[in-house]
């Protein structure tokens, strides 16, 4: 073994270890470990199989080993952790601590280390408080949670590092805005905190290293040291050839399945991703319908129950299966044996997901990781083969940071107040040192506090009502112990759409469903709304029947031998990421480029270009066409569903308003396709109204405003946002059956506060996270400003090539929000139908209805 | 979860529609209130006032403007059919010490909206006695002829009752979509009203808790729409 100069740096207990395990430290973790002696601050950007997590606990872990020789007098008392390891994950806390356990072990050191998850048993997170162990390995909320006892500050005393794992998969959502917020309090607890980030590739590094360490008002950003580790062998990504034909539109894969069946055959253990969970649901079924050699495959999505994970996990980690069909839930970095193959089922949409995800196949640096992407229709081959090119060249297209939302700040403002009383001026000080909000100025951080105490609205009335109140001192305080136990209670900001648990109930006989099975997971209620007693649906990889609803849960039974309805729950829908869109119009431009498609889909865009246009990478491309009574309009922005469909709303308002009798659109992550009564083509021609006016961008301005006062995704988010700053408290399973008349729904208080009050700070954060989120209106400006005056039209007699597979999802897809009146229209009508084939006179009174 | 649509539509763009009960007319309002043309007698039930506020009290900040916009909701349907007679079927007040937080300026809108007309308190379950200084004439029920108005629905009530108190919703599914809305609710002899308060949930009518008012192959639910009501036969409604 050769001696590395550094190496003398690492203790003899640990380089003997290495040595025994025929290992040689690696330079990355060498220089993490002299960094962080120094009390550096680092960001380690490392790919998969790079030993990053030792190299993150290194420090640690012979800080830790040193100590232990001086202390450990009997009867000393407990003290505080010595490192925090937090990771988005359970699953992957519980994951690092089973693999830590190992070397520590190995090595004799005298080291405590614990997890402590929303799992962890009440009585051993009361233990962990009275006497913690050295390591502790828990999740942002957590933190929070630890955060607001009373004694958090002796607590968090002896804390010198805090380890924040998968660092990129929280920087740029809400978790890490409170993640954030919370080490900002660490380092007031602990003035010399070292923070170590371990992430995945990024697009910006300095985002990263910002968030880790304290920024300074009016200075220029403070940035934490970055150790980056090359990657490694280049992936072996292939898109599957299959000789079945790619169809036009859909996003099952069916037709590529017996091909991914006989890849997972060929290795010892694929994992398939795929985008959704009723994918993956279905591909599941359909794996299993052609699994004649019976392997062992499995499924693992975040709506299945936890112990059925778990023991997919367990599997894994044993060796004992041969592939997993999963979504996000297996994204991060848990590392589960020996994975040879990774499928991708549907397109990726985003250059960086795919690398991820392809990291996970085999964990050893120095090998290629194999990889397979299997399109689902044929705008699917082009971005496959769009982020094919990108992972090569290395592209990442992570998003970019933003600043920190305001309902986190709301809930972590009351957290600090349970905790302990704050002033102003120390806490505003304290935020602001978090990166996120870094540029929060000191009127906005006033009204979250008002916000806090009494709501905050105009009205004043709610002064003697307040939550936390000022005392003689001007410190803010909790007004009592109740509103300590509401904070505890909805700690957070993972608001999920509730959820029904589903439960597997005997068959019904003679009318009566057999109480208690297992339960099998959640799903969405919105989804079990849909059904009726005796839909089949697929859940958990079977076909089930809905029995009935019963106090918050859904019975179910199984049905075999059934064509079921397929979930459409929401799980896991990522829009295109504007990178890839962008590689997807520059191929779809450039016809050398078609070389590498799939004969069937090179014949389709050959034949578009023959009898239409094709898109350019600077223009929009809009298509015209009758069809069965009616005219449709095309776009093809590329700029992913999300933005297609505020896009959609708009484009029909307008058209409404000008007379053009829009009926309605339905958006993919492509193009989008509105229909009418009158003729859309002859409109644009004759300049009534031209695209150029149509596609303004002054559709951004009062349209965008009066669609947003009555729309579905605003109160959707303003939900979220109601729920994580604490004006309205999280659903309970089964809290809420009985609760029908007595809680107030968001959507009520979102009409009342919109009348009555459109500058709340609340409303201010639901815009926020509507123009980001659901609504991508950044990415729709950006796309309307980059077309102007650059629309071309292309008016046919029929559908053309490029436009079949938008039309196919019509009909699929269902319009929401649009038509509540005429679907009351529908029911009343049946009614009145019913009225006139009646006789009597109950039916006498409906007949005047108009 | 559907919920309502914001409720305040544009007055003029209303349309009522008809219900007959014990021999008498009424129209029903997609507001929730009902009229009685014969009498001039409006008829609102569960107005809730400072619902807001009574969350406000257990730490719950919901905006304070529950109350104003109920008043606004009942200005709206007052200067519609400009009734000689007022009805509020009870719950107006969501909890005893509600009028004691009712600011000043709604209680004299309140008091400019009774102004030349009669006004009936009936007593609920969360206003058992509506204090002095309210104006108006509290009863526990009114009886005028066959026409019996009360808060609670009574057990085996003769034809011709108008309650409240239920909150009555319905949900209906067409083509895959599901939508829920208030209602009023009757088999063809006693109705119950929707709760008119802005802050105001609603219980599903296939609830058991209608099974003794209006049994279900009787029932009739009529929707409150944008700006009118939707009869839609009990067959087709749908439990949550």
């Amino acid at each position: 073994m050769n001696a590395d100069p550094l190496e003398p740096d690492l203790p003899e207990v640990f380089r003997r270890w290495f040595e025994t395990r025929g290992w040689q430290p690696r330079a990355h973790q060498l220089d993490l470990l002299a960094r962080a002696r120094a009390g550096r601050s680092v960001l380690l950007i490392a790919p998969t199989g790079a030993g990053k997590t030792l190299a993150g606990f290194l420090p640690s872990l012979t800080d830790l080993a040193a100590a232990a020789a001086m202390r450990k007098k009997p009867g000393a008392p407990a003290r505080g952790p010595h490192t925090l390891y937090i990771s988005p994950l359970k699953a992957l806390a519980v994951d690092i601590a089973r693999n830590l356990e190992a070397p520590v072990a190995e090595m004799g050191l005298p080291i405590t280390l614990e997890t402590r998850t929303g799992d962890t048993p009440q009585h051993k997170r009361r233990r962990q408080t009275l006497s913690p162990p050295d390591i502790l390995l828990t999740t942002p909320e957590q933190v929070s949670l630890l955060l607001a006892y009373r004694d958090a500050r002796r607590f968090f005393a002896n804390l010198s590092t805090v380890i924040v794992d998968e660092l990129h998969a929280l920087t740029t959502v809400k978790r890490g805005d409170l993640l954030s917020l919370g080490i900002a309090r660490l380092r007031a607890h602990s003035p010399d905190l070292r923070t170590i980030g371990l992430s995945a590739t990024v697009a910006a590094p300095d985002d990263l290293r910002a968030w880790l360490v304290a920024q300074q008002a009016g200075a220029p950003p403070q940035l934490a040291d970055l150790i980056e580790v090359a990657g490694g062998a280049k992936p072996d990504i292939e898109i599957l050839k299959s000789d079945e034909r790619i169809p036009w539109a859909g996003h099952s894969a069916r037709y590529a399945l017996p091909d991914v069946y006989r890849a997972v055959k060929a290795h010892g253990m694929a994992l398939i991703f795929v985008n959704t969970r009723s994918q993956a649901e279905a591909v599941f079924q359909e794996l299993w319908r052609i699994n004649e050699d019976g392997l062992p495959i499995a499924l693992h999505h975040g709506s299945l129950d936890v112990g059925r994970r778990r023991k997919v996990e367990e599997a894994m980690t044993a060796g004992a299966l041969r592939a997993v069909v999963c979504t996000s839930t297996l994204d991060l970095g848990i590392d589960w044996g020996d994975v040879d193959l990774v499928v991708h089922v549907g397109a990726p949409k985003g250059a960086s997901r795919l690398a991820q995800r392809i990291g996970r196949a085999n964990h050893r640096l120095d090998e290629p990781s194999k990889a397979l992407l299997v399109p689902a229709n044929r705008f699917e081959v082009l971005e496959c083969q769009a982020a094919l090119d990108a992972n090569y060249v290395g592209a990442q297209d992570t998003p970019a940071a933003r600043p920190g939302a305001l309902d986190v700040l709301a809930q972590h403002v009351l957290g600090m107040a349970v905790a302990a009383p704050f002033s102003d001026e120390a806490l505003y000080h304290e935020v602001t040192s978090a990166a996120p909000y870094a540029g929060l100025d000191r009127a906005t951080f006033s009204r979250v506090v008002d916000f806090v105490a009494t709501g905050g609205y105009a009205l004043g009335t709610y002064e003697r009502f307040a939550r936390i109140r000022r005392t003689r001192e001007g410190l803010w305080r909790v007004a009592n112990p109740k509103v300590a136990q509401q904070y505890r209670l909805n700690v957070g900001t993972i608001v999920e759409a509730p959820m029904l648990k589903v439960r597997l109930s005997s068959r019904k006989r003679g009318g009566t469903i057999g109480r208690g099975g297992r339960v099998l997971g959640e799903i969405e209620e919105a989804f079990i709304e849909s059904l009726s007693p005796g839909d089949t649906f697929l859940f958990a990889g079977e076909v089930l029947r809905f029995e009935a609803l019963r106090e918050a849960e859904a019975l179910v039974s199984r049905a075999t031998a059934e064509t079921p309805k397929i979930p459409a729950y929401a799980g896991g829908k990522f829009p295109l990421s504007t990178y890839l869109a962008d590689s997807v119009r520059a191929m779809l431009a450039d016809p050398d480029a078609w070389e590498r498609l799939p004969e069937a889909v090179r014949d389709w865009l050959l034949l578009q270009r023959d009898t239409s246009l094709l898109p350019r990478r600077d223009s929009l491309l809009v298509e015209t066409f009758p069809r069965a009574g009616r005219f449709y309009m095309v776009a093809y922005p590329f700029e992913g569903r999300l933005a297609h469909q505020t896009l959609g709303m708009l484009l029909t308002r307008r058209l409404e308003r000008i007379g053009a009798r829009p009926l309605g659109f339905v958006a993919s992550d492509y193009a989008l396709s509105v229909w009418a009564l009158s003729d859309l083509g002859a409109r644009f021609k004759a300049g009534r109204p031209s695209l150029d006016e149509l596609f303004d961008e002054d559709m951004l301005g009062d349209d965008l405003e009066a669609w947003m006062a009555e729309s579905y995704l605003l109160k959707r988010t303003f939900r979220a946002c109601a729920v994580i700053a604490g004006l309205i408290e999280r659903r309970f399973p089964g809290k809420e059956k009985s609760g029908r008349q007595v809680t107030v729904s968001s959507d009520l208080i979102y009409d009342v506060l919109r009348s009555h009050e459109p500058d709340h700070i609340l409303l201010q954060a639901t815009w926020a996270d509507a123009a980001r989120g659901l609504l991508d209106i950044h990415r729709l400006g950006e796309l309307l400003s980059r077309i102007k005056g650059r629309i071309m039209l292309s008016d046919s007699d029929r559908v053309t090539p490029l436009a079949m597979p938008v039309m196919l999802e019509i009909g699929r897809e269902s319009i929401s929000g649009a038509a509540d009146e005429a679907l009351l229209m529908e029911a009343a009508a049946s009614l009145e139908r019913e009225a006139l084939t009646r006789d009597g006179t109950e039916g006498e009174a409906e007949r005047d209805a108009p | 979860m559907l919920h309502d649509a914001a409720r305040r539509a544009d007055p003029e763009m209303m349309t009522d529609g008809p219900l007959s009960l014990a021999d008498a007319a009424f129209r029903l309002h997609p507001s929730g209130a009902l009229f009685w043309p014969e009498e001039q007698a409006l008829v609102v039930a569960d107005l809730h006032f400072e619902k807001g506020s009574s969350f406000a009290r257990h730490g719950v900040m919901l905006p304070p403007y529950d109350t104003a916009v109920t008043l606004d909701l009942l200005a709206d349907v007052i200067a519609f059919y400009r009734p000689k007679i007022v009805v509020a079927l009870g719950d107006s007040f969501h909890d005893r010490a509600a009028p004691d937080r009712l600011p000043e300026p709604y209680r004299e809108r309140l008091a400019a909206l009774q102004a030349g007309r009669e006004w009936i308190w009936i007593a609920g379950n969360h206003d058992p006695d509506v204090p002095e200084g309210f104006g108006g004439d509290v009863y526990a029920e009114v009886a005028c002829g066959d026409i019996v108005f009360r808060h609670e629905p009574a057990l085996g009530a003769h034809p011709g009752e108008i309650a409240g108190h239920l909150h009555p919703a319905a949900r209906i599914r067409v083509r895959g979509r599901s939508l829920r809305r208030r209602c009023f609710v009757t088999d063809g002899t006693r109705l119950v009203l929707p709760a008119f308060g802005v802050y105001t949930g609603g219980l599903n009518v296939c609830d058991r808790a209608f099974e003794p008012v209006v049994p279900r192959h009787l029932m009739a639910a009529h929707l409150l729409g944008r700006d009118r009501v939707y009869a839609v036969a009990g067959c087709d409604l749908h439990p949550d």
